[in-house]
């Protein structure tokens, strides 16, 4: 078995790289069957109040028009756990935008057409979606994202930071920010005979699959959820989104298969967005740039809806070394489409403001950026006080130094002119937690001498399917391409969502113990296979889900180079470079495509990105593409991404830590401290537009910088 | 669905005639912008009349040294011409500095002038709008207006035009051709555009049955010093902040010839005709054009969060009359 050499860490292309570019990889609205319906959403056109009627009559003399279901007579659901999936249920309007009819018609364009001839009444009330830090209703709530408390406090912060040396006290803002994945969110559904088969655009089918069964009041093993191909999520699909629960609804009261494919323009008000976030930082030094205190107080917004609070004080409690600190979280409820999971949740946020905070203590105390850092490595996890399972963020920072030339820059602000353009680089650190849950998977040695591997993981775009048969093969000792997979069914042995970095890590730790397991069943096994082979399961209940005594994360550096144009204002990166240690990279050229991929939606962030709260109609602005601008291949230079070797043994058999999120989390900052140094202005605000870059220019010149 | 009726015109006068008999109708030319607003809701055509193949897909020079450019040309076409490149450079600068490359394959002439704003609330049949529905109001007013103008905006409409190609049309004296019942006339692409006043839903001056033909690149301008500079939100597309266009001619010292447009600051490309004449016989220097924007600029009324625009706006007119004017200055 040793004769075959691991393909763990092989550039292994992705497998389903020729169905997709060649379009045969089918989506979830590319289902056809014989009598399918389309059914499109009717958004409530009021920020808040109640509908007082449904006039459906002209949307059903469309022609083509089949039925239009509203909280009248929309099918009941048990009541979710996520109040954003009970769609139809009752008159209540919490966010304009929500969704408040549904028109099930032959075609896309006849719903299209009904959907715009439904006439809701409204009894409107006042309105309130605006966020500020001092907000009457603002409170801490028990615990923010990610199940952490919202508070934690060591020794006496406030006290310190005031008798501190060195301090700043600074605020930044982050905007609310949308997903928008390529593919939009789109579910069909249908029956045979007692059986529910949806496909649907999501990170996991397990989750969608148990949701549906609890809404409709259905066994699980009578519903079977598919997300064979999905066009991205970022957090929007990782668990159920109303499309999903309306393609049931329709199938239900029709009879017949129908797909919601959710425009464009639903998306923000319906799917989530990151919760725009007010900082404020307090980092208190002795003059040798030792921290003395952290404090990092958030506000962020959630809606009427449900709670969500974007844990972006939590970075805090793992970077860096400091005997007081506090970290807070208080959340507003509004009335706003309801926030949820945007890449990176809390770290990218967090990790902004933090880190250009720190770009600020470093300017004060005349200590370059990168040595702070270094100065206040911790030794222990600062909050919880646990040991790092394994921690290289310094040899992140130096190697990234070395690669980016940091020690050629000449650190006064405002100092590389050429011509209009102001030029400077700025770096900051990344984080993001290890995550890992519980999951099955089946192994099956075949008569042929293949392997199938059966795992409901889910390849949203990243490389899952081709990373586990990696995984697989190594385990098996078998050659790459002996080893088929199999994802993207809740038909298949049920596993956890791809989420929180924590897909590969999961999924692969059972698809490892169930080869394994098959390994040695083989190595006992006489004579030839049977007929349908033999196989192996594993469970890793018990074991991925067992308390680490371990602080466990991965940890980055990033380097950015940016342009400032002193005529427009145009901020333009000219050089973006990460290093990570992340464990064990299971495949360098996906690996690579995460972080390459992070690295620039971190650059929209940071320059491009923003989604406006219009006070006056309680809704974002940016309704498409053209006007919610991530970033065009124009605005992205030459990504590097490069990873030092970690080898971690408390982690999972692969020794990997998740990769999805932490290429995005120093990004911002990095571009931001670089903006800074090419100017000598501290912009606060993202993002980085030209009006506010043109205007702080203006306003440093008048200061007379 | 909501059904239209489809005319394929083989001629101009067939095109007009259908555009004036057919209660509704509308042009399509690329569909770029007008198959969206279908989408949307906001464009309710009774009848498409398809103006895509029309014989006016040429561009041809002229032997008084004008350009004729026909109407379905495409804006990559448009800006790829060599006599565009070389003579007007301003104005190929502008349709690349439009739309993404897809858009410009697919965009005529024609139907970038005649595209309608982006205003967020134009877009949306849930909120007011004056330009789409008369009389509804204006929701950009106190709501979200960051992209709006500062110049010559109305109470009933604070929209902007948002073609770049149309301020390089404007600095350069172009004219645009129209043909109609009454026959073919043509205007001054600085006038094609209309302010919003109390009839904001009035994009142009284009009058009921008359079609966009063409466009005239006049002889006057041909050679003449001309560039196109956008500020804009992220590196291609995007509409722009605020843009200029500007051609400008130096003899013995002084400026002889200069023509400047602004975009994205008001209902139409802002000719700045004020600033053109007090910068004719000046010396070229940047303090005069600085004068000569500021005197422009000074009628500005920006909106609680589009102030930007203004300095923005001078900045550009400054570097670039500075730029084309560099050569004259050594």
């Amino acid at each position: 078995m040793a004769s075959v050499p691991t393909v763990l860490g092989a550039p292994a292309e992705r497998r389903e790289g020729l169905e997709k570019v060649t379009g045969t990889a089918r989506y979830a609205a590319e289902q056809p069957r014989p009598g399918r319906l389309f059914a499109r959403p009717v958004p409530a056109a009021i920020a808040r109040g109640r509908v007082t009627g449904v006039e459906t009559a002209a949307a059903l003399a469309v022609p083509g028009v089949r039925a239009v279901l509203t909280h009248e007579n929309a099918p009941r659901l048990v009541e979710p756990d996520d109040a954003t999936l009970a769609v139809l249920q009752d008159a209540r309007v919490p966010h304009r935008g929500w969704f408040v009819a549904l028109v099930v018609a032959d075609t896309a364009e006849a719903a299209r057409a009904g959907a715009a001839a439904v006439r809701v009444a409204y009894d409107a009330e006042d309105h309130d979606v605006t966020l500020t830090a001092a907000h009457p209703a603002s409170y801490v709530p028990e615990e923010v994202g990610g199940g952490y408390p919202a508070r934690a406090e060591h020794g006496e912060p406030e006290e310190v930071f005031g008798s501190s040396a060195v301090r700043v006290d600074v605020a930044y803002r982050v905007p609310p920010l949308h997903n928008h994945p390529m593919e939009p969110h789109a579910s069909t559904a249908h029956w045979d005979g007692e059986r529910l088969t949806v496909h649907t655009s999501s990170q996991g089918s397990t989750v969608v699959r148990a949701t549906l069964a609890q809404l409709f009041g259905l066994p699980e093993e009578r519903i079977t959820v598919v997300a064979e191909h999905v066009g991205g999520g970022f957090g929007s699909k990782g668990t159920p989104r109303p499309d999903v629960v309306l393609a049931v609804m329709a199938t239900r009261h029709t009879g017949r298969p129908v797909t919601v494919a959710l425009p464009r323009r639903m998306l923000p008000a319906v799917v989530g967005h990151r919760a725009p976030t007010l900082h404020r930082i307090r980092l208190g030094a002795a003059p040798d740039g030792s921290l003395t205190s952290v404090l990092h107080e958030v506000t962020t917004h959630t809606s009427r809806v449900k709670e969500f609070v974007e844990q972006a004080a939590m970075p805090a409690r793992v970077m860096y070394a400091a005997p007081h600190s506090r970290t807070l979280h208080r959340v507003v409820p509004l009335d706003v489409p309801s926030p949820s999971w945007m890449r990176a949740p809390g770290e990218a946020p967090g990790m902004y403001a933090l880190e250009s905070a720190m770009d600020e203590l470093a300017g004060e105390l005349g200590i370059d950026p990168v040595e702070l850092r270094v100065l206040n490595e911790p030794d222990r996890e600062p909050d919880s006080g646990k040991p790092f399972s394994s921690r290289h963020l310094v040899e992140c920072l130096r190697e990234g130094a070395r690669r980016f030339g940091w020690s050629r820059r000449d650190p006064r602000p405002g100092s590389h002119r050429e011509g209009p353009l102001l030029v400077g680089s700025g770096v900051a650190a990344a984080t993001y937690p290890v995550q890992v849950s519980p999951s099955t998977a089946e192994a099956r040695a075949l008569p042929d001498g293949g392997f199938l591997v059966r795992v409901n993981a889910t390849d949203i775009g990243t490389g899952a399917r081709t990373v586990l048969a990696q995984v697989a093969a190594d385990a098996l000792g078998a050659p790459l391409d002996r080893v088929r997979i199999e994802v993207g069914s809740s038909d298949l042995p049920s596993a956890p969502l791809a989420g929180g970095s924590s897909g590969t890590a999961s999924w692969g730790w059972s698809v490892h113990e169930a080869c394994t397991r098959l390994t040695e069943r083989l190595a006992v096994h006489a004579g030839p296979l049977p007929g349908d082979g033999i196989s192996a399961h594993a469970d890793t209940t018990g074991t991925a889900d067992t308390d680490s005594p371990w602080a466990r994360h991965a940890f980055g550096a990033h380097f950015a180079e940016v342009a400032v144009d002193t005529v427009t204002g145009e901020v333009r990166v000219r050089r973006l470079l990460g290093v990570y240690a992340a464990g064990h990279i299971l495949n360098a050229r996906t690996a690579r495509s995460q972080f390459v991929g992070a690295m620039t939606m971190g650059l929209g962030m940071a320059l491009t990105e923003g989604s406006t709260m219009d006070a006056a109609f309680g809704d974002f602005t940016e309704a498409d593409l053209a006007a919610y601008h991530v970033p065009a291949h124009a605005d992205v230079p030459e990504i590097e991404a490069h990873w030092i070797d970690e080898h971690d043994p408390h982690l999972n058999p692969m020794g990997s830590k998740g990769i999805g999120e932490i290429g995005i989390v120093g990004t911002p900052a990095a571009i931001g401290n670089a903006v800074h140094h090419a100017t000598g202005s501290r912009l606060r605000e993202l993002p980085l537009t030209p009006d506010r870059v043109l205007t702080a220019l203006r306003e440093g010149r008048t200061r007379g910088r | 669905m909501r059904t239209f009726d489809y005319v394929r015109a083989t001629s101009v006068t067939e095109a007009a005639d259908a555009l004036a008999t057919r209660p509704g109708a509308r042009c399509l030319g690329g569909g770029t912008n007008l198959v969206d607003l279908m989408k949307l809701g906001v464009e309710r055509p009774a009848t498409l009349v398809d103006v895509s193949r029309l014989p006016l897909d040429t561009i041809e020079e002229l032997p008084d040294g004008s350009l004729r450019v026909g109407a379905t040309v495409r804006n990559s076409d448009l800006a790829a011409h060599p006599a565009v490149r070389y003579r007007w450079p301003a104005l190929s600068q502008a349709l690349l500095a439009g739309a993404s490359g897809q858009l410009r394959n697919a965009a005529t002439t024609g139907g970038n002038l005649l595209q309608r704003t982006r205003c967020p609330y134009f877009q949306d049949v849930t909120k007011p709008c004056n330009k789409r529905e008369p009389g509804s109001g204006c929701g950009a007013r106190d709501g979200v207006h960051r992209d709006h103008a500062v110049l010559g905006h109305s109470a009933h409409c604070i929209a902007t035009h948002p073609s770049d190609m149309a301020v390089a049309l404007s600095a350069l004296d172009a004219r645009v051709e129209l043909y109609g019942a009454q026959g073919a006339r043509s205007v001054a692409a600085a006038e094609f555009h209309r302010l919003p006043g109390d009839r904001p839903e009035q994009d142009t001056v284009i009058g009921p049955g008359e079609i966009v033909t063409g466009v005239l690149l006049p002889a006057a301008t041909a050679g003449v010093p001309s560039a196109y500079r956008k500020a804009r939100d992220r590196a291609s597309y995007a509409f722009a902040l605020a843009s200029v266009a500007a051609v400008v001619r130096v003899g013995d010292g002084v400026v002889t010839r200069a023509g400047i447009a602004f975009g994205a600051v008001a209902h139409r490309p802002w000719r700045a005709r004020r600033a053109e004449e007090a910068l004719i016989g000046a010396a070229p220097t940047e303090a005069a054009f600085e004068h000569a924007v500021d005197l422009e600029l000074s009628a500005a009324q920006p909106l609680r969060d589009n102030a930007y625009k203004v300095p923005l706006a001078r900045a550009l007119a400054v570097d670039v009359l500075t730029r084309l004017t560099a050569a004259a200055r050594t």
